[in-house]
């Protein structure tokens, strides 16, 4: 289909859906090295005009990944609810956004909305927000996951204890995690990011955790972040498994760049239901939440597996392969992959608001790695600016990293000092059943257990 | 000040990992010392990624130790705001330096091309490249060396164009690494056999964390040599080539 909008004596067209979406983004570097971004500030509030008008209905006529070439299209269409979809159905995009931030969008009418969009629908209402419209919609959606604690429920923020260490050193890495727990993180998962993606380390860490749970009663889930394939060795090696984390995109292609596809994730999806091992939360659900998903903007281009399609559309499309496996968590990583995708501060704020209240939409329990890495236009400021940003917008979960510096990943995320200023500023508290723990004589224990840590940790 | 001071439990934890752990509170904010830190840090790694290679400079220092003339030349990346959002143009040889190599190439191939490039830090190439070369080029002395490289602005993939250019069998990049806060000088070496534009990462041998703290110049070099010659004897470079690694003492 061809769009279409004049501004003064320029008309400007867009030959595909594609190329509308991608011309309507706002600015970011990814975009401009793929070569699909407007050429011109005109062209882009252009697009956006004539994106305005689309209906959504046409959003179901026409791919922009080819439904034959590609099992994510295939995946989005075949499992459109149109039930769902029925109270938007005659609305156009513009329209569905001044419906989001009406009094009519109620949380209970939003949740039951999100088996009706498609990524795509939700790609292209976010090219229309501000900043504001972004948390102002978000904050109305709440997704609430369950595992051993109950992440996601309203006035709470948990944080994912990231204790990385750059070989992986038990002693180390227990260092940390004691460090994070002191200071009240932990509560969305514990996981370990690998310095080496190997069964052996990944069963070793895993009981590391496991370990420090069990001698603690410390309600939290463990993951460790190895490819998806080596987590379920470590599984059928008896591994105590508890997430199963894997990197997923918005396209096949990309995916296969991952080593993934969506009969993989289905297997290790089946085999981490089976183990049962999510326990009884304190709203008397039983967590049965078991996967993990990190997403960023960017990462279909990095793996030239993009199809001409911008990035922030391609980052929706992922959360459709996530919310397939009903996730416990799933977070974009949004400043990780670098300057040419995201260039400063300003690009990765927008963009970590965009990918959340996207995932919402779609109704997905969106947490948001809050990050840069060094040679990005961006610094610990930019940091606590999309912190305090996604803490007004309902975040589910950040990240706790030793004094915001990952020294395994080499970037800058946030630290758990950081997760203690958001929660303190916008009165949010921990999930309810670790809230309970920091409050009780185990975590008293740990306190003075910890004084002596070299006792704590593994021989 | 108020808040929690970190006592001798601290300082354990600390012994255990480079992390950043037993950090104090204020409230439940950093402490100013503990900010400053990680200011001091982030700043020096922002300084490595934004300065300037003195390539002149460079390239008289390599022609001492060589004995032979430098070539200089630049990317398609104009500066460094370019080069950061345009990894495709760091990739590229700008016309006048393609050129100007073609012009160098020789009937017989050469066996191996040193290529130095600023990559994200130039201070990694003006603390360690030097030394490195001093340790490296005398294992070598047996091979067919084309003239020395130095790129500004620079990416890892410009060694392709520039081993084509000369029709070099291998092509070594000597490149600084994307800054860590505690590491803003980490030198990389990617080893690549047959250059050619098109090759990926894959393609490619990659000793890391080349810097005082890390790998040293001895280590780096006899690493170096070792791949140099397996990659010429299996006429190979990338995944397939794994080769068993001396293990080397320090000193």
């Amino acid at each position: 289909m061809i769009f279409a909008h004049a501004i003064g004596s320029t008309r400007y067209t867009f030959d595909s859906l594609r190329t509308l979406l991608a011309r309507a983004t706002p600015l970011r570097s990814g975009d401009v090295l793929a070569g699909v971004a407007a050429g011109s500030a005109e062209e882009r509030v252009a697009a956006q005009f004539a994106l305005a008008d689309a209906p959504l209905a046409h959003f179901l006529e026409e791919q922009i990944v080819a439904y034959e070439e590609d099992e994510v299209t295939r995946l989005i269409m075949d499992t459109h609810d149109a039930t769902a979809f029925a109270p938007v159905r005659s609305l156009t995009v513009g329209e569905l956004r001044d419906w989001l931030l009406s009094d009519e969008a109620t949380p209970e009418r939003l949740a039951a909305l999100a088996p009706g969009l498609t990524p795509e629908m939700a790609a292209a209402v976010c090219k229309l927000m501000r900043v504001q419209d972004l948390i102002a919609a978000a904050a109305k959606i709440r997704v609430v996951t369950h595992f051993r604690t109950t992440v996601g429920l309203p006035g709470r923020l948990s944080a994912r204890l990231q204790p990385n260490h750059p070989t992986d050193d038990a002693r180390g890495i227990a260092a940390a995690m004691l460090d994070g727990l002191l200071l009240g993180s932990g509560d969305a998962v514990i996981g370990i990011n690998p310095a080496g993606d190997n069964v052996a380390a990944t069963v070793r860490l895993l009981e590391l955790i496991d370990a420090l749970r069990h001698r603690f009663h410390i309600p939290a889930q463990s993951c460790v972040l190895a490819h998806v394939t080596t987590q379920l060795a470590a599984l059928e090696a008896g591994a105590p498994v508890d997430l199963i984390f894997q990197s997923i995109a918005g396209t096949e292609a990309a995916n296969r760049s991952f080593g993934v596809n969506l009969a993989l994730l289905q297997e290790a999806y089946d085999a981490g239901r089976a183990l049962r091992r999510g326990a009884v939360c304190a709203d008397g659900s039983v967590g049965t939440n078991i996967m993990y998903f990190e997403t960023g903007q960017g990462s279909a281009l990095s793996a030239n597996a993009h199809h001409g399609v911008d990035q922030q559309t391609l980052e929706v499309r992922a959360y459709a392969v996530a919310r397939r496996f009903e996730p416990m968590l799933v977070n974009t990583v949004v400043g990780f992959i670098g300057p040419e995708y995201l260039y400063d501060g300003k690009q990765i704020a927008r963009a970590g608001l965009e990918d959340h209240f996207c995932g919402k939409l779609l109704g997905l329990p969106m947490g948001c790695d809050v990050c840069y890495t060094n040679h990005a236009e961006a610094d610990q400021d930019d940091m606590d600016t999309l912190l305090t940003l996604l803490g007004t917008a309902g975040v589910n979960y950040i990240m706790g990293v030793p004094g915001a510096d990952d020294v395994m990943l080499n970037y800058q995320s946030t630290s758990f000092h950081d997760a203690l200023y958001v929660r303190k500023v916008l009165g949010l508290r921990p999930a309810p059943e670790f809230e309970a723990w920091l409050k009780g004589d185990e975590f008293g224990r740990l306190k003075l257990e910890a004084r002596t840590p070299e006792r704590l940790l593994p021989a | 000040m108020s808040g929690i001071t970190p006592g001798i439990w601290a300082a354990r934890l600390r012994a255990l990992t480079p992390a950043r752990v037993g950090l104090g509170q204020t409230g439940v904010s950093q402490q100013t010392r503990d900010q400053l830190d990680f200011q001091r840090a982030h700043a020096m790694a922002r300084d490595a990624v934004h300065a300037r290679l003195d390539a002149a400079g460079l390239a008289k220092e390599i022609e001492g130790i060589t004995g032979a003339a430098v070539v200089r030349m630049r990317s398609q990346a104009a500066d460094r705001a370019t080069y950061l959002q345009r990894p495709d143009l760091g990739r590229t040889l700008d016309a006048a330096s393609l050129s100007e190599l073609k012009a160098l190439r020789e009937p017989e191939p050469y066996d191996l091309v040193l290529v130095v490039a600023d990559g994200l830090s130039a201070l990694a190439v003006e603390r360690h490249v030097l030394a490195l070369l001093r340790t490296l080029l005398p294992k070598l002395s047996g091979w067919r060396m084309a003239p020395v490289c130095v790129v500004e602005q620079g990416r890892v993939a410009v060694g392709d164009a520039i081993g084509e250019a000369l029709g070099a069998a291998l092509c070594v990049v000597l490149i600084g690494e994307r800054p860590g806060l505690s590491s803003p000088d980490s030198l990389g070496a990617y080893i690549t056999w047959q250059p050619r534009p098109g090759r990926t990462d894959a393609d490619r041998n990659c000793i890391s964390n080349i810097r005082t703290e890390g790998l040293s110049y001895r280590q780096a070099a006899a690493q170096l040599h070792f791949l140099l010659t397996e990659a010429r004897r299996r006429k190979l470079t990338g995944v397939t080539l794994k080769p068993e690694m001396p293990v080397l003492g320090e000193g």
